[in-house]
């Protein structure tokens, strides 16, 4: 509602710092100003997103200085074996406002879902994109790559996503894998993986690729990796994965706020009773935080309004490689966390928690083949395995 | 004749490819083909029940909230488990919000570019915007300098040469009709409902956690603690924060929305003669009204309407549900003529198109990844559209009321509901019916709440020790985009069998061995194209139905057993 304060109604204050944008001003600076926002809420943006970044005070100035700086920079979204999930978390995007000026800091050229043009008027800015600024556009790869049958099962424009991730991922300056589906697989690939279908480091392997996973990825998580490429030049340093340390940097169980009553051996045991009305431990549900890295716990979603384990169901550990397939079923706890206040009466092959090393590659693939080999004595003889 | 393909479809879900031929201006023939397959159903097989609606909900991230309720409702009703009252009033909280939300992002950001002209926009005055906006609306946010604002915002995109998603579209194209004006005033609205979707969701995340993909939903009821003496539960600060949310939505809706779609939709008379498609609407009905999920007490009720024959609705019978392959790439081993009941369903996925990079598809054999769904035999179309029509056949009051009052303001009868513009019209009437609903929803949660009935999962059955050797069941939902049914058979407490017939492969579905076409194919025929190069209005008409393709390419994997006894809700 307008005010006299916040006369056009946006929802956040106008002090008297603002200021008309100048003429020709294309920098992401000059379109939030364009849009109103002062300096003060400007400077208060660049503070969150240094404070998400994990960066000292002393770098705010220089990325207020690139957000002033740099133009738009060129950004392609693809999609191909996915659900949209991480488009709309994308559209969820918040800071005051500032998720629409983010469509403006880049340049968003390509994008199914939400462009204007369609068909081959389409496919003709993508094929521009790619070969007027090679090496100088990120392209963002939402969803899994289906390999199995020549690439059949996914196609645009009559040609296949590997083809097309080959083309448009091999020329970008870096590829962002948004969600789980296109950092590792994710839920095509879950066994028996019908088609085929792989991540885009494995699709493209050439192609530098940040993992963001999730399901669907935090749109703070993009968000804060965009700014601190526009700002230092680089992408910030990652786990073996290939995650940003600053948004997977922690395990879910060390920052959660429930951890207290696992310390305290204090626990839901069913949905809606006193310890879970309460928000105890949710670990006996079957909470997966102590097997997750990502920084849901702190960051939340939608704005800061909740999560999942706060709003009482368990983590179903969806930033981790292979998940369906290695934290299924998933209302069984986790075998044998390290604390205090835990039973012993698990069962089943131990996952070791509490140190980084969580999810060791061996780990996982002993996982994954014990689960394909349960799945492929239940098939039906000529029901097709492929690789992942 | 010409032959025109759009591929990819924008502005939807997913993967959608249409061929179509044009013949002295307009469409004479019309193929609609889904490119995407992941195989979902065949990833279940073998895991526990529980956990498949975590893995259904990823069939979709734009419709997130739909094929969790409807796996939870099918293994429920497989096992027998009735939910708690308050379980059920969230899920209609949740449903009634994604909604809402998920049709203003359809009107505003998918289908709006079919009949707002952007570059138009640049040429308006603000002030007879304002005038405009003033006239069909009370909504504050209308002042010239307000459009003014939105006007050099606009101007200095345009200027500066980057115009990213805007790029290559049908700007200027002669099928745009609407005034300058219009158009400034529809853009400022798609930069509002820009922000308003991502507020008014904030709803789902205090339900649910966070929104895409909800997480919150059990097999026997939902996850979200209930409790006004806990900081960790839905308290009297929850309950707050949605009624502001719920309002924030129901005002934008009456005051933008709905008036907006008036507006745009008087200046296209023409609309209501085109796109009609198959005339067959179907509805499963949703939102219990009662305690329990009756299938007889539903607040938008369940039916069917054949022939566009509004004075004679029929009850839905869902033994009549088959799905045809005989141009989808399955094979059936009875042979592709036959239609399969979704429990009789087979899985034998068979790629049979041309070998990619192709230039037209053999639209005389398979050609899509989407089964042909029927309802005794003949096609139908589910969404808003079949949804208010079917309401508006079995009498139900608003819907009525609004149905009356949508027609009497753009001076049209009842017959121009059967049209592209009837459904996106219809799809704004729903909203306003849900919108209204959400207040009254939360004030009986809030009721039971106060009166101590803090149930919200019934864990009866939740051991899988206490389910029978073998058990199937149905569930159903009505989704933004129409009628979704899943169908699943438990087996020794895994999964041994799942299908899901979903709105967009009813709508989208390629034709049956009869030869008869899908809704999108039928809707298709005999809409005009001023430009065979840019078939602009090829994309009102399949933007109209508001595809969801990654939700429609399924597989179905019900291995051709019979089965014995259908538990019908």
């Amino acid at each position: 509602m307008p005010s006299p304060l916040d006369p056009q109604g946006r929802g956040w204050v106008y002090d008297d710092e603002v200021m008309a944008a100048a003429p020709g001003d294309e920098t992401f600076y000059g379109a939030l100003r364009s849009k109103g926002v002062s300096r003060r809420h400007f400077v208060q943006f660049v503070g969150a997103v240094a404070g998400m970044l994990g960066l000292e005070a002393s770098a705010i100035p220089r990325i207020a200085q690139a957000l002033q700086a740099k133009k738009k920079l060129p950004l392609v979204w693809l999609e191909f074996q996915d659900c949209a999930g991480n488009t709309e978390s994308f559209l969820r995007a918040a800071r005051p406002s500032v998720d629409e000026v983010i469509l403006d800091a880049i340049s968003l050229n390509y994008h199914e879902t939400i462009m204007a043009a369609a068909g081959h008027l389409a496919e003709e800015v993508l094929q521009k994109t790619v070969r007027e600024s090679p090496g100088e556009y990120i392209a963002v790869v939402e969803g899994s790559i289906p390999t199995a049958d020549g690439g059949v099962y996914c196609t645009i424009g009559g040609r296949t996503a590997l083809d097309i991730a080959r083309e448009v991922c091999g020329n970008a300056l870096a590829t962002v894998a948004a969600g789980t589906c296109a950092c590792f697989g994710g839920l095509p690939a879950a066994a028996p993986n019908p088609t085929g279908a792989v991540s885009v480091s494995a699709a493209v392997p050439g192609a530098t690729v940040i993992n963001l996973s999730a399901c669907p990825f935090n749109a703070a998580n993009i968000t804060a990796l965009l700014v601190h490429y526009l700002t230092f030049g680089r992408f910030p340093a990652t786990d073996n994965l290939g995650r940003p340390l600053f948004a997977y940097g922690k395990r879910i169980h060390d920052a959660c706020e429930r951890r207290a009553h696992f310390d305290a051996g204090q626990y839901a045991e069913r949905f809606g009773d006193q310890g879970h009305r309460l928000g105890y431990c949710l670990y006996k549900l079957g909470c997966k935080g102590p097997a997750t890295y990502q920084n849901c716990p702190t960051v939340r979603w939608n704005e800061g309004m909740n999560w999942p384990i706060g709003a009482g169901h368990p983590c179903v550990g969806c930033a981790e490689p292979y998940f369906w397939d290695t934290m299924t079923p998933f209302y069984e706890r986790l075998p044998k966390v390290a604390g205090f206040g835990v039973d012993a009466d698990t069962v089943g092959v131990g996952i070791v928690a509490g140190t980084a090393a969580v999810f060791t590659a061996h780990g996982i693939l002993k996982s994954i083949q014990r689960r394909r080999a349960e799945l492929k004595e239940k098939e039906p003889s000529g029901s097709e395995t492929t690789k992942d | 004749m010409a032959r025109i393909v759009v591929d990819p479809i924008t502005r939807i879900e997913g993967h959608l490819r249409i061929e179509a031929e044009v013949e002295a201006g307009k469409i004479s023939n019309a193929w609609s083909s889904a490119t995407m397959f992941r195989g979902i159903e065949i990833i279940l097989k073998g895991r526990d029940p529980r956990d498949a609606w975590v893995f259904t909900q990823r069939i979709c991230g734009v419709c997130t909230t739909v094929h969790a309720i409807t796996s939870v409702r099918a293994v429920e009703n497989a096992l027998g488990i009735d939910v708690p009252e308050n379980a059920e009033l969230i899920r209609s909280l949740i449903a009634g919000l994604q909604q809402v939300q998920d049709h203003v992002i359809h009107f505003y950001h998918l289908h709006a570019f079919d009949w707002v002209d952007i570059v138009s926009a640049l040429e308006a005055d603000p002030a007879k915007t304002a005038s405009l906006a003033q006239s069909i609306s009370e909504w504050p946010l209308s002042s010239p300098t307000y459009f003014r604002g939105v006007l050099d915002r606009v101007k200095s995109f345009v200027e500066a040469g980057q115009l990213g998603p805007f790029d290559n579209a049908y700007w200027g194209h002669p099928a745009y009709k609407l005034p300058p004006e219009a158009n400034l005033m529809a853009v400022a609205h798609y930069l509002e409902a820009l922000e308003w979707q991502r507020d008014v969701i904030k709803g789902h995340a205090i339900l649910g956690g966070k929104n895409p993909h909800l997480q919150t939903y059990l097999v026997g009821g939902m996850a979200v603690p209930l409790d006004l003496n806990s900081q960790q539960a839905v308290n009297a600060h929850s309950i707050a924060t949605l009624q502001s949310l719920f309002k924030k939505a129901r005002t934008f809706v009456e005051q933008v929305y709905v008036p907006d779609l008036l507006a745009v939709a008087s200046f296209y008379p023409e609309w209501t003669q085109w796109g009609a498609g198959v005339g067959n609407y179907m509805s499963y009905g949703d939102f219990p009204t009662t305690a329990r999920l009756d299938p007889a007490q539903l607040f938008l009720p369940r039916g069917i309407v054949f022939d566009k024959r509004l004075d004679d609705p029929q009850p839905l019978d869902m033994q009549k549900i088959s799905e045809y392959v005989a141009h989808s790439y399955y094979d059936y081993q009875g042979g592709n003529d036959q239609a399969l009941h979704p429990f009789q369903g087979e899985t034998n996925p068979r790629y049979t198109g041309p070998q990619p990079p192709y230039e037209f598809l053999d639209t005389d054999g398979k050609y899509s990844w989407l089964k042909a769904p029927r309802y005794d035999d003949r096609p139908m179309e589910v969404g808003p559209l079949a949804r208010m029509l079917v309401a508006y056949a079995n009498g139900h009051q608003r819907v009525r009321e609004l149905v009356g009052f949508v027609l009497d303001k753009l001076k049209v009868g009842p017959e121009a509901l059967f049209s592209t513009l009837g459904r996106t019209a219809a799809r704004g009437i729903e909203t306003l019916v849900i919108a209204e609903q959400l207040l009254g929803w939360l004030d009986k949660l809030a009721a039971n709440m106060d009166r101590g009935d803090l149930a919200i999962h019934n864990d009866e059955k939740w051991d899988p020790a206490s389910w029978p050797e073998e058990a199937e069941g149905w569930g159903f939902h009505e989704a933004p985009r129409g009628a979704l049914g899943h169908w699943v058979r438990i087996e020794k407490g895994k999964i041994a069998g799942y299908q899901a017939v979903v709105p967009s492969t009813w709508n989208g579905g390629p034709r049956d061995a009869k030869g008869q076409r899908g809704p999108y194919e039928e809707a298709l025929v005999g809409t005009p194209i001023a430009q065979a190069e840019k078939p602009l209005e090829l994309l009102r008409t399949v933007h109209s139905f508001d595809p969801c393709m990654a939700c429609a390419a399924h597989l179905v994997d019900v291995r051709g057993r019979e089965l014995a006894q259908v538990r019908i809700l």
